[in-house]
């Protein structure tokens, strides 16, 4: 096993990250630094710590340390099955700890950096978390059978005791625990034929299930540490503008109002509890210099955008005949998605205390070095000073994958006295936020007897690589924003494939749930319809033709398919138009189809009344949390697809909170249905998958119903109305 | 100096009358279960039950709620519709990033109180103020009907 940290991001190769990025299943080889602990730990040797991951104490308590973070997709329970797994622990025997910000020890093996996203965890850890499994169990069993003087391989584990059965001696791993730590890590320790998991592929319950629904589960925003004050801010409302003025006295004269902090980009009010600082808020008056975004609005936006799908882009496949719009025969259409907002439950917040020389923060993030770094820097500290307590995310969707809190809360932090808990309001976090940018996709395509022979796609939208993941940037190619364009499915003949990268002016833009496939998979499987239509075939007739050399694919089309009822009739009620839509994606190293079944009334409202959704992620950890993620994903995607909008005007966010940034309440909702397809394949991530299916199975829907194809997202209802314009 | 009582215990708690009980509960008491999501009464994470009654209470002044029980989600498995709710809920294994199930659950409970045998719309009429941005709802409306058929 390798002995050294990861290499860092930027010793690590593109080419790795690449492949890691697009196909995590190839990297699983990358070691991680199983033994340097054992080292560290030798003043310690009742805890058997062989590796970043494990500590087995003399008492028997069993402990994990997490590097990925629990934000709802059950990362904690199935990093843990895998873990307890090949140690033979019971899973009700096991306490989990955060991780620390390492990212030599604790760097997602796909990444190299501490981060929880791209729906990658299962991805890079189902074989090192078992190696580091069976690694510790290897050494626990030498331990015994050192101490028993019989052959390591006469022994067998079960349920945290290593068993000697010809002598009928056994010991739990507790009472190992000290003579385990002087053992060797085996260099390449073997894992348990899955046909004898105990745990792996069969649902268990949610280690964090239980402290979820009685009120104790701790999120960022719950921090108390003694004396905390608690703080609510406003940064300018136009991105990058500054203050100008700020008239405080009516702030200050509220109950409860402590102090107000004025900086160059926010100001903040501190008070003794939420509600004192958000009436300080309301009270100030502040004069913006909104500086050079003051004029942005969605049209100047939308036209920017256009006028970047002209520019050429950097080719990133091009192979055989070509295919140019405007050609006599091509069919061409372009598609758009709009900026959105995150929008976690768990509004941003982040705690800080700041003395000379420390700094400790409370937060609950998907990325702890990140934090750590920026808290560095915003304090004028070393990495080292820095201690940081992550909780449990209420909601991460992709914006806690950026720290823009964090520097925001230790600016704050070092003008306040103690500690001070910075909680932005729903208002903030909606307008003041970064967001999932729009994308654009310009297709084309030439038929002949009634296939493609050809295939154009341009990409158009932002870079969040390139500054987030900046080793996995070069060659002008985001590998995020191409993922499911470069790589669909499909048997199209002459494939080609281009980035234009257009970054929209002054908004910040972040990753979002589905990242780069929403734009892709919407494009792809919205033409896709499109050319079913021109070769008057129908779509799952024509999708199955193209699909003879993908048989993953094949499979979770025709699986939806059946389960949906295609081309059986639906039901309609007087005043309603009905019909049935089709995506089929391969992203994120999963295979997934949904059928979404939609009625559409004389006047144009759209009710979405079933989707049915077939998987196959390879080998699965713990299948209900994989249907739980994708029901969640799904919802996630509905709610982009009826609702999801951020418009700018003036420079603007016009949204504020949930009562015009809709998302999908309960009375809206479909039934679904989430069919899991089983394979022996490698595991394929499953947090994002749901989410990037829905928008084009409901467009596609949508047309069927009405005969209206929808190219931009979301839904505009008032082009659906019975005769009305098309 | 105001008196109320959460959980059947009474609290004397120092700050302005129109301060929302959210407010009280998560920053003076340090009652964190309770949760703040929106502050404008459209996500229900806040809901807690006044007088038996489900409230938003990023919208109830502390200085109005007198006399009146607060129960919050600290409390309410010792209801005998909380406790089935939040077994309910772990059996179906609800949460997912588990932020608004307080919410939920407290207005679950609400609804199973009120009306033990909910159909479709009287889930969909009394849970469509709680928000889940997981979407956990296909899981939220099968525990509802399963902690009904507990009875
Ligand atoms: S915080 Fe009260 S309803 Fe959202
Ligand atoms: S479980 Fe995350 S918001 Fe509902």
């Amino acid at each position: 096993m390798d002995m050294q940290p990861s290499p860092s991001p930027s010793g690590a190769s593109r080419r790795d990250l690449l492949r890691g990025l697009a196909y995590g299943g190839l990297l699983l080889a990358v070691g991680l630094p199983l033994g340097r602990l054992a080292v560290a730990r030798e003043d310690a040797p009742t805890v058997f710590a062989p590796d970043a991951f494990i500590r087995i104490a003399s008492d028997g308590a069993a402990t994990l340390i997490m590097p990925q973070v629990e934000m709802g997709q059950g990362i904690y329970t199935a990093m843990t099955m895998l873990i307890a797994e090949e140690l033979d622990l019971p899973l009700a025997a096991v306490r989990l700890e955060a991780a620390p910000p390492s990212d030599a020890l604790y760097g997602n093996p796909i990444f190299k950096v501490q981060a929880t996203g791209g729906s990658t965890s299962v991805r890079a850890y189902w074989t090192p978390m078992r190696k580091a499994g069976a690694a510790a169990r290897a050494m626990l069993v030498q331990a015994a059978a050192k101490r028993w003087q019989v052959d390591p391989a006469a022994c067998e584990t079960q349920d945290g005791i290593v068993r000697h059965a010809a002598s009928g001696r056994s010991l739990p791993y507790g009472e190992l625990a000290a003579a385990a730590s002087h053992m060797t890590p085996p260099s390449d320790p073997p894992l348990k034929d899955p046909k004898t998991f105990r745990l792996l592929g069969k649902t268990q319950t949610r280690l964090d299930i239980e402290a979820k629904g009685n009120g104790t589960a701790k999120y960022g925003i719950d921090a108390l540490p003694p004396g905390v004050k608690v703080a609510t801010l406003s940064s300018c409302p136009v991105p990058g503008g500054k203050i100008r003025r700020v008239d405080d006295t009516q702030a200050r004269a509220v109950a409860g109002v402590r102090q107000v902090v004025v900086l160059e980009d926010l100001v903040a009010v501190v008070g003794d509890h939420m509600w004192a600082a958000k009436k300080g808020l309301d009270k100030l008056v502040i004069e913006w210099d909104e500086g050079p975004n003051a004029t942005l609005s969605t049209e100047s936006l939308r036209a920017a955008m256009h006028e970047a799908a002209k520019r050429p882009g950097v080719p990133v496949k091009s192979e055989g005949a070509d295919v140019r719009p405007g050609d006599a025969g091509v069919i061409s259409a372009s598609y758009e998605l709009p900026f959105l907002a995150h929008a976690p439950m768990e509004p941003m917040n982040c705690t800080v205390h700041l003395r000379p020389g420390a700094c400790e923060i409370w937060i609950g993030t998907q990325v702890m070095t990140m934090v750590q770094a920026k808290a560095a820097q915003a304090a004028g500290l070393k990495p080292d000073q820095i201690t940081i307590h992550n909780h449990l995310l209420g909601g991460g969707f992709g914006r806690r994958l950026e720290v823009d809190m964090v520097d925001k809360a230790v600016r704050i932090a070092a003008h306040v006295d103690g500690p001070v808990k910075v909680v932005w309001t729903r208002e903030e976090d909606i307008q003041k936020a970064m967001y999932r940018s729009t994308y654009g996709s310009w297709l084309s395509a030439r038929l002949e007897n009634g296939k493609p022979v050809a295939w154009r796609h341009t990409v158009v939208g932002p870079s969040v690589i390139a500054r987030w993941l900046p080793p996995a940037f070069s060659g002008g190619v985001d590998i995020d924003a191409i993922d499911g364009a470069a790589d669909q499915p499909y048997a199209v003949g002459g494939f080609h494939v281009d980035y234009v990268r257009h970054e929209p002016q002054g908004v910040p833009t972040c990753f979002w749930r589905g990242v780069g496939p929403n734009n892709n998979i919407f494009s792809v499987e919205s033409f896709i319809d499109r050319l079913a239509r021109e070769a008057k075939n129908d779509p799952l007739d024509f999708r199955r033709a193209l699909l003879t050399a993908n048989p993953r694919a094949l499979q979770v089309l025709n699986t939806a398919a059946a389960h949906a009822g295609w081309g059986t009739p639906l039901a309609a009620k007087a005043g309603e138009r009905v019909g049935r839509g089709i995506c089929l994606q391969t992203v994120f190293g999963s295979f997934l189809s949904t059928i979404a079944e939609v009625a559409v009334g004389d006047d144009g409202t759209v009710r979405v009344r079933r989707l049915v959704t077939a998987v196959d992620c390879g080998m699965v950890v713990n299948p209900d949390g994989v249907i739980s993620q994708i029901q969640g994903g799904l919802v996630f995607g509905l709610s982009a697809a009826l609702h999801g909008r951020i418009t700018f005007e003036k420079g603007r966010v016009q949204q504020s909170n949930f009562h015009d940034y809709r998302v999908v309440r309960i009375d809206e909702m479909p039934a679904v249905e989430v069919h899991l397809v089983p394979s022996t394949e490698a595991p394929g991530g499953i947090g994002e998958p749901g989410t990037t299916t829905v928008q084009p199975a409901v467009a596609n829907a949508i047309y069927a119903a009405t005969g209206v194809q929808l190219t931009r997202m979301p839904i505009d209802q008032t082009l659906l109305a019975k005769g009305g314009r098309t | 100096m105001i008196k109320i009582s959460i959980n059947g215990t009474v609290h004397d708690v120092e700050v302005e009358q129109d301060t929302p009980l959210l407010w009280v509960l998560r920053d003076v008491l340090g009652m964190t279960g309770t949760k703040f999501g929106c502050g404008v009464a459209q996500c229900g994470a806040c809901t807690v039950h006044v007088d038996g009654t489900p409230v938003r209470s990023c919208q109830l002044a502390v200085g109005d709620v007198g006399d009146m029980p607060v129960v919050t989600i600290e409390g309410i498995g010792a209801t005998p519709a909380g406790a089935k709710v939040q077994k309910a809920w772990m059996d179906l294994q609800v949460a997912q990033c588990g932020y608004c199930q307080s919410g939920q659950i407290m207005a679950a409970a609400a609804l199973l109180t009120q009306t033990p045998a909910p159909t479709d719309a009287d889930i969909d009429a009394a849970m469509a103020g709680n928000i889940c941005r997981c979407g956990t709802y296909v899981r939220i409306r099968d525990g509802v009907k399963r902690a009904a058929s507990q009875a």
